[in-house]
């Protein structure tokens, strides 16, 4: 079983865990993911690979808490083992030499895109990274991609870091001001790749997203991770999980992606409401964003 | 049981006239054992197995009617060529445990195909005692004996020849993978399987309910395997961390491919990606191996319709439609283009879906999903059917009558129109022959693939079949890589 070297808090609800999978790491490529079970009784989540470190054999996850699995998640301690890593899965980022490239990560997207900036500027790219959270607490990696970027924009939501705005925002005066854009890939929350997509979509410029859906085996077999490509019907696990993003249909994915919201929150309720069980106090204050305004 | 009185029940074997002293007319007459079942009332709302199984005079008697005819028809509808009436002469002996073995020698699943099995088509039709009564109970027998060694801790491991210093790749773990990996590991080869779920079993872990199959009875069959030294690599996708070129470089000598059908068709109509539609893989995946049935234990969410349709008429719509049921729908629908005439599901579970209150829409085809406003499916659109002149399949073809649209309210859907082949092999192993939909192209003698050292079967070979077929297929190409492994493979 594979075992995890680090697992740590990067922000408010946002964690980094690094599992020592050595053969995983050696045949895994940027753009790809992997479907984690932490026990033996709980889901298979997929993960977007966050880093990849070849040599000692690691793999970097930055997850979010957003239900029960990924709060149980935070309670794994390093050097305990986790009951399944299994991938590399879906096909790795499409890489060639454009000129110039933008990777766009929003949110938690802002890890997944890191490991395809670096793939693009090895392909001999410049790359230009556009990185963008709600606010300063959320973001993270700036240094990472700081060592990589030829030229790093950062953006908050409130203002509190960066530029004060969306990802769109730098994003937008770069194509006004011309400047000749091979490809743009973005990873990040789907109302921000959907915005972006329609952005890019009127300056024709070719734009990749990679997608997240919910999905269980990973290998095409159940066709739980289907997402619409202008007419057509594909799965997210072996024909993605990048995708034309002029072609996506966001808002059915959102609506597929929030197919057990309520399920999701009752087990997530059941769980802090347990005495016993030893999770950190960061996620037993856990809340989703429309609970937040209410009294305790 | 000691060697003198197992030394004793063989010479018995041995008497040409055999344990059953009733005459051929005197067995034709006896009545064929029925096996109970839980009442359909009760377990519509659990998950428990539906037939409780033979008791020992139940199989006893039930064996009796075998007439141990000499040309043995029962033999020859087996896929994988049980030594029937041999086996079924055991139990009249009372040699159980002999009588498991005997199946074993040709069947390595026994509890698994006694419960799977479309007996009914194949050993059980051309049964001699069916001609003027009932055929022989084959299948429930099967599952008796198996039950019967595994309940009372009798499983013994088989004689492992020595070792032959090759190694066999076996890539899938379900009912073809796993007859390879018996009848290979008993020959002597070493032998890997690669599993890209974190169960064995493949189908019949995630496929088939626990109320068909428990999947405990899978998971001794696996364990079985491993202690007779076949190694499980769980977690494994190959194609993705390891591909078949790259197996053969790591010193793998000849490779079988037994990945299933695994992609599930779609019909490609309006709203078909709403929420609450599932395809059969996913829902039962969920259910089956995930567990979902079970949320006090599991994390693993289902929605839980209280209008349930499945689309198709085969046993997986059965198991599909079964596991809506008792996830509390209060209607469960069969919907299916043609006439119960040509459905593929087999007359015991069409029989058992039916005395749990499932509805059956005979001859009627969804048109279109319709969602509400959170892009739910609330209900869909059917056109009537009429059957016209048979088609590809030597069924009648399904002809939509005009203006005949009606509405049936579902909250939750399951396509279980069957599945394709699954890309990730063929796609990451140059070389490897596929026609056109996709399926691996094999020798039908041998079950070689274009590939050197390459075999293949299952349902990546002949599109969804059975889990016996895939066992059959399983022995066959077991049989040929044995031999390609001593001539060709030089050590």
């Amino acid at each position: 079983m594979p075992k995890v070297v680090d697992n740590r808090q990067i922000g408010p609800m946002i964690w980094k865990m690094v599992v020592e999978t050595p053969r995983l790491v050696s045949k895994a490529k940027a753009g790809q993911f992997v479907i984690l079970r932490v026990n033996e009784h709980g889901e298979r989540v997929p993960m977007s690979i966050a880093g990849l470190d070849r040599d000692k054999g690691l793999l970097t996850i930055v997850y979010q808490v957003v239900g029960k699995t990924s709060a149980l998640m935070t309670t794994v301690k390093v050097g305990e083992e986790i009951s399944d890593c299994v991938g590399p899965l879906g096909l790795p980022s499409h890489v060639e030499k454009w000129g110039t490239a933008i990777v766009v990560g929003g949110g938690i997207g802002i890890a997944p895109i890191y490991p395809i900036a670096q793939a693009y500027k090895e392909a001999g790219n410049k790359v230009i990274t556009i990185i963008g959270a709600r606010s300063k607490d959320l973001l993270f990696y700036e240094e990472e991609h700081k060592s990589v970027a030829d030229e790093l924009h950062v953006c908050t939501d409130d203002g509190s870091y960066g530029h004060h705005g969306f990802v769109t925002d730098p994003l937008k005066k770069l194509l006004d001001d011309g400047v000749s854009i091979g490809m743009i890939m973005t990873v990040g929350p789907v109302p921000m790749m959907k915005f972006l997509s329609n952005l890019t979509r009127k300056y024709k410029v070719p734009t990749w997203v990679s997608l997240n859906p919910l999905m269980i085996d990973g290998t095409g077999m159940c066709g739980g991770c289907r997402v619409q490509i202008g007419d057509e019907t594909k799965f997210a696990c072996v024909d993605g999980p990048d995708f034309d993003g002029h072609l996506v249909d966001f808002d059915l994915l959102t609506a597929r992606l929030g197919a057990y919201r309520q399920q999701e929150r009752k087990a997530m309720k059941h769980l802090l409401g347990d005495p016993g069980c030893n999770l950190a106090e960061s996620v037993r204050k856990f809340k989703y964003p429309d609970e937040q305004s209410g009294t305790e | 049981m000691s060697d003198e009185e197992k030394k004793k029940k063989k010479k018995k074997k041995k008497k040409p006239q055999g344990p059953n002293k009733l005459k051929v007319k005197e067995r034709m007459k006896l009545p064929r054992q029925d096996m109970s079942n839980q009442e359909p009332s009760v377990r519509c709302k659990n998950f428990d197995e539906v037939p409780l199984g033979f008791t020992d005079e139940q199989a006893f008697q039930e064996a009796l009617r075998c007439l141990e005819c000499p040309k043995q028809p029962c033999v020859a509808g087996c896929p994988v060529e049980i030594d029937i009436p041999g086996f079924i002469t055991l139990i009249v002996a009372k040699d159980v445990a002999g009588a498991a073995r005997k199946i074993k020698e040709t069947n390595s699943l026994p509890a698994i195909c006694g419960r799977v099995c479309p007996q009914e088509e194949q050993c059980e039709i051309v049964c001699v005692t069916g001609k003027n009564n009932k055929p022989v109970a084959i299948g429930h027998l099967e599952r008796y004996v198996a039950d019967y060694e595994r309940d009372n801790k009798l499983v013994k491991l088989p004689e492992i020849a020595p070792s032959t210093g090759r190694k066999v790749a076996i890539v899938g773990s379900g009912p073809a993978g796993l007859t390879v990996a018996g009848d290979l590991i008993k020959l002597g080869h070493a032998v890997t399987i690669f599993e890209a779920l974190h169960k064995p079993g493949g189908v019949l872990v995630y496929g088939i309910p626990e109320f068909r199959l428990p999947k405990s009875i899978v998971q001794a069959e696996c364990d079985f395997m491993a202690d007779m030294g076949v190694d499980f690599q769980l977690s494994t996708v190959v194609g993705k961390m390891d591909t078949i070129d790259e197996l053969f470089e790591m010193g793998y000598d000849a490779v079988f491919v037994g990945t299933g059908a695994g992609l599930p068709r779609f019909m490609g109509i309006e709203g078909e990606n709403l929420i609450g539609i599932y395809s059969a893989n996913e829902y039962l995946t969920r259910s089956n191996l995930m567990r979902a049935f079970d949320p006090d234990d599991y994390d693993t969410p289902i929605i839980q319709g209280k209008n349930i349709a499945v689309l198709g008429g085969g046993n997986t719509a059965m198991d599909a439609v079964r596991t809506g049921l008792r996830l509390g729908a209060d209607n469960a629908h069969i919907v299916y283009r043609r006439s119960e005439t040509e459905m593929p599901a087999r007359i015991e579970e069409i029989h058992h879906a039916k005395e749990e209150g499932i509805q059956f829409h005979m001859l009627c085809n969804p048109l279109k999903f319709i969602g509400d406003d959170q892009n739910r499916v609330k209900e869909m659109e059917c056109l009537r059917m009429e059957l016209g002149e048979p088609d590809d399949s030597g069924r009648r073809r399904p002809v939509p009558i005009e203006g005949s649209n009606f509405i049936i309210k579902a909250d939750l859907v399951v396509v279980a129109i069957g599945n394709g082949s699954n890309p990730l092999i063929p796609q990451t192993t140059p070389g490897l022959d596929c026609n056109k939909w996709g399926n691996i192209t094999v020798n039908d003698d041998t079950m070689a693939t274009s590939r050197k050292g390459v075999f293949a079967g299952g349902d990546i070979v002949t599109g969804g079949a059975t889990v016996i077929l895939a066992a059959g297929a399983g022995r066959k190409a077991a049989r040929a890589m044995h031999e390609y492994l001593m001539k060709e493979v030089k050590k």
